[in-house]
């Protein structure tokens, strides 16, 4: 196969997949008879147009942030986690049991304590398919599917016979205490003379900015880091240098459910202010196309999360404005997780072709 | 529970495995061919909504039959090109294309349509029309076998009898075909069948369109036999079951007949939880029995029940030595 510069390989591949996303969703759009133009000036102004926009992509942006560095850390090891939506589930299943405990006076109190149960409840959901991989030799991506199934029933069952207040309908828990609620970014010294109106992006972002810092330095600047990739890479060589894969496994994985139930302060504690039925909403599932766009880097995983968050944001607003439904978005997640993951290959042949030449007229 | 009950019980049983069934073994040629497929789901998803969409313009089920086939097997064909011929990661073009065809069928069905994104309600010869065996008349009279086979097994769509053909027809060409010996070596040792001088690359192609066809069928039982029409996300997980339910079976033909059988009883189960409440004496939340078929397959994936060990070139693309 045709080799082509590191950078190209970091920043074309990547954005070359983005183009050709792009490209078919503007045909799929076409095709039913709609203005892709209409549809991308409604996503932009809707996603980016306002502080007001912004205050919405950077909420998604904040739970895309935790799912894709969740698939990045399980990625370095060559585990392919698939469970992030069943661990983010459980993960709000944790923070809404701490925010409901206790009647926090602060949100500086409450956060450190929901941030601690937010990622044991979804690294212990990540346990049981990490141990089975490691000591049974069973798939972790049929596992973690799985898991997910049965994360969504489990968490069904807890909101309409066990948690759900009496006299209440709706399968969902009682509101946080008032003391458990985040502030968004409208109601921060600053940030507040940028945005100006009631937005859902809440302090999480920052939370989720430094779990990016936090991963590069575990992943780069770190033993058991060093030892997840030496794993990643190859196995038989990281075993003959005394790296137990045991371990190496559990703890990826353990450390990825954690981010991915981290997502929970986001939505759950920041945003609904009580657990719902299926919380996560699919960010679990989009934490892998940001990981894959992302390159498998905490920057590129900000990146491509803004890119996701502006993704859905803009997708809402077209449902919202346009005649195209809603639904667009998830064709175009859907494709840029195909070119990105699947077709990569075929985009670096393509790349190969220009790179070549110049490399022989040097020669 | 009283035998009726249990043939009432039953029946359902029998229609709603008949999705899982047609998926599992499309999913079965797939992954014996060494190609990992986790989009059953979205393939199934592709061809309820043509099916429902062309039965609903035409009138014809049959043709509505085609159509699912066909939007099924260009999901199959995407995910053969991404996974054969550019050696892309097989479990992340399952993922993508799920996520496609989740969005993709909502798009059209609202185009075509303006319905919500659903096909209109389908009757008459738009659908699977229930088929009376012979004799199930005559036989009805004969007790306990005679009720059983005049109300389980007959009355259901040409689709639920073709599904209980594909598990002996999967049987013959797997284990009884140069095709079938071939499909499960290229999934075992792709370079060996090279070596005999027999193309990996059209054999998995192979393997891909029948899953696609099948899938196909899947697509169109739920649109126009379990269903009238299709609905947004309307295969509910199944494909993922159906893939619990290949695992469980071992990637083999009879035994996937019985898992989807077993995993169809679960489904049944959980309409009548009236019925479970009167048997057991105490209430099982509906969850438990949607998340039973998820539970078992761990367990038997983990090793507790026998192992279930997938088709080793599972998932590797194969590159020719030079």
């Amino acid at each position: 196969m045709a080799r082509i510069p590191r950078w190209a390989d970091l920043i074309l591949v990547p954005l070359i997949s983005l183009l050709l996303a792009g490209v078919i969703s503007a045909l799929v759009i076409l095709a039913i008879g709609q203005s892709p133009m209409e549809a991308l000036t409604t996503m932009v102004t809707g996603a980016v147009g306002s502080p007001y926009a912004w205050g919405y992509t950077l909420y998604y942006a904040t739970s895309f942030m935790f799912t894709g560095l969740a698939v990045t850390v399980a990625f370095h090891g060559s585990l392919f986690n698939i469970g992030g939506e069943g661990q983010a589930q459980l993960g709000g299943l944790g923070v809404a049991l701490v925010c409901l405990a206790v009647p926090w006076p602060h949100w500086t109190l409450a956060l450190p304590a929901a941030i601690i149960a937010g990622a044991v409840f979804g690294a212990a959901w990540a346990a049981i398919p990490a141990y089975l991989q490691a000591r049974r030799g069973s798939h972790i991506v049929i596992t973690t599917i799985m898991f997910n199934y049965i994360g969504a029933a489990l968490i069904i069952y807890l909101l309409v016979n066990v948690l759900r207040p009496a006299g209440q309908m709706d399968p969902a828990t009682a509101r946080f205490p008032a003391g458990a609620a985040l502030p968004t970014l409208h109601e921060l010294p600053i940030l507040s003379a940028i945005f100006d109106k009631k937005i859902p992006a809440n302090v999480t972002l920052f939370v989720a900015l430094i779990a990016c810092w936090l991963v590069w330095l575990l992943l780069w600047r770190t033993r058991l880091g060093y030892e997840i990739r030496a794993f990643g890479k190859s196995e038989p060589a990281a075993i003959y240098a005394g790296i137990s894969p045991f371990k190496v496994t559990m703890l990826a994985m353990l450390i990825s459910g954690g981010l991915a139930g981290l997502m929970s302060i986001n939505n759950v504690m920041g945003e609904s202010g009580r657990l719902l039925q299926n919380s996560s909403e699919g960010a679990g599932f989009i934490g892998i196309a940001v990981a894959l766009m992302g390159r498998n880097h905490p920057i590129g995983v900000v990146l491509a999360a803004i890119l996701f968050g502006i993704l859905y944001q803009g997708g809402a607003e077209i449902g919202l404005w346009t005649s195209i439904p809603i639904e667009l978005r998830t064709v175009v997640q859907g494709l840029v997780i195909l070119f990105t993951g699947a077709l990569d290959h075929m985009v670096r042949m393509v790349l190969g072709l220009f790179f070549r030449p110049r490399r022989l007229e040097a020669a | 529970m009283d035998y009726a009950t249990l043939l009432q019980i039953l029946d359902s049983t029998i229609r709603l495995a008949t999705p899982l069934l047609l998926a599992c073994l499309a999913g079965l040629y797939s992954e014996r061919s060494g190609i990992f497929d986790i989009g059953l789901e979205g393939k199934m998803l592709m061809a309820a909504m043509c099916t429902g969409a062309v039965a609903a313009l035409t009138g014809s089920v049959w043709l509505g039959l085609l159509a699912g086939i066909a939007g099924a097997v260009i999901f199959a064909a995407i995910h053969g090109v991404a996974s054969i011929t550019f050696r892309g990661n097989q479990l992340i073009s399952g993922v993508a294309l799920n996520f496609v065809a989740s969005g993709i069928t909502v798009l059209i069905a609202q185009s075509l349509f303006h319905q919500g994104g659903r096909t209109p309600p389908l009757s008459g010869g738009a659908r699977f029309n229930p088929i009376t065996l012979p004799f199930a008349e005559s036989l009805s009279g004969v007790p306990i076998i005679g009720p059983l086979y005049s109300e389980v097994l007959s009355g259901h769509g040409a689709l639920v009898y073709i599904a209980l053909l594909a598990v002996p027809a999967t049987w013959w060409v797997l284990y009884r075909t140069r095709f079938g010996l071939r499909l499960r070596a290229v999934g075992e040792n792709p370079a060996s069948v090279d070596t005999a001088g027999i193309s990996v690359v059209r054999l998995r192609y192979a393997a891909v369109v029948i899953t696609g066809i099948l899938c196909g069928l899947a697509g169109a039982y739920m649109a126009a036999g379990l269903q009238a029409g299709f609905g947004k996300e309307m295969t509910a997980g199944r494909g993922y079951i159906a893939l619990a339910a290949l695992i469980f079976a071992k990637w083999r033909p009879w035994y996937a007949l019985m898992a989807t059988m077993l995993f169809g009883f679960f489904q049944a189960l959980a309409l009548r939880p009236d019925v479970i409440k009167k048997t057991v004496g105490f209430d099982v939340p509906v969850p438990a029995l949607d998340a039973l078929p998820y539970i078992l397959t761990v367990i038997v994936l983990a090793g507790f029940v026998g192992r279930a060990i997938p088709p080793r070139a599972g998932g590797e693309p194969y590159v020719k030595e030079r």
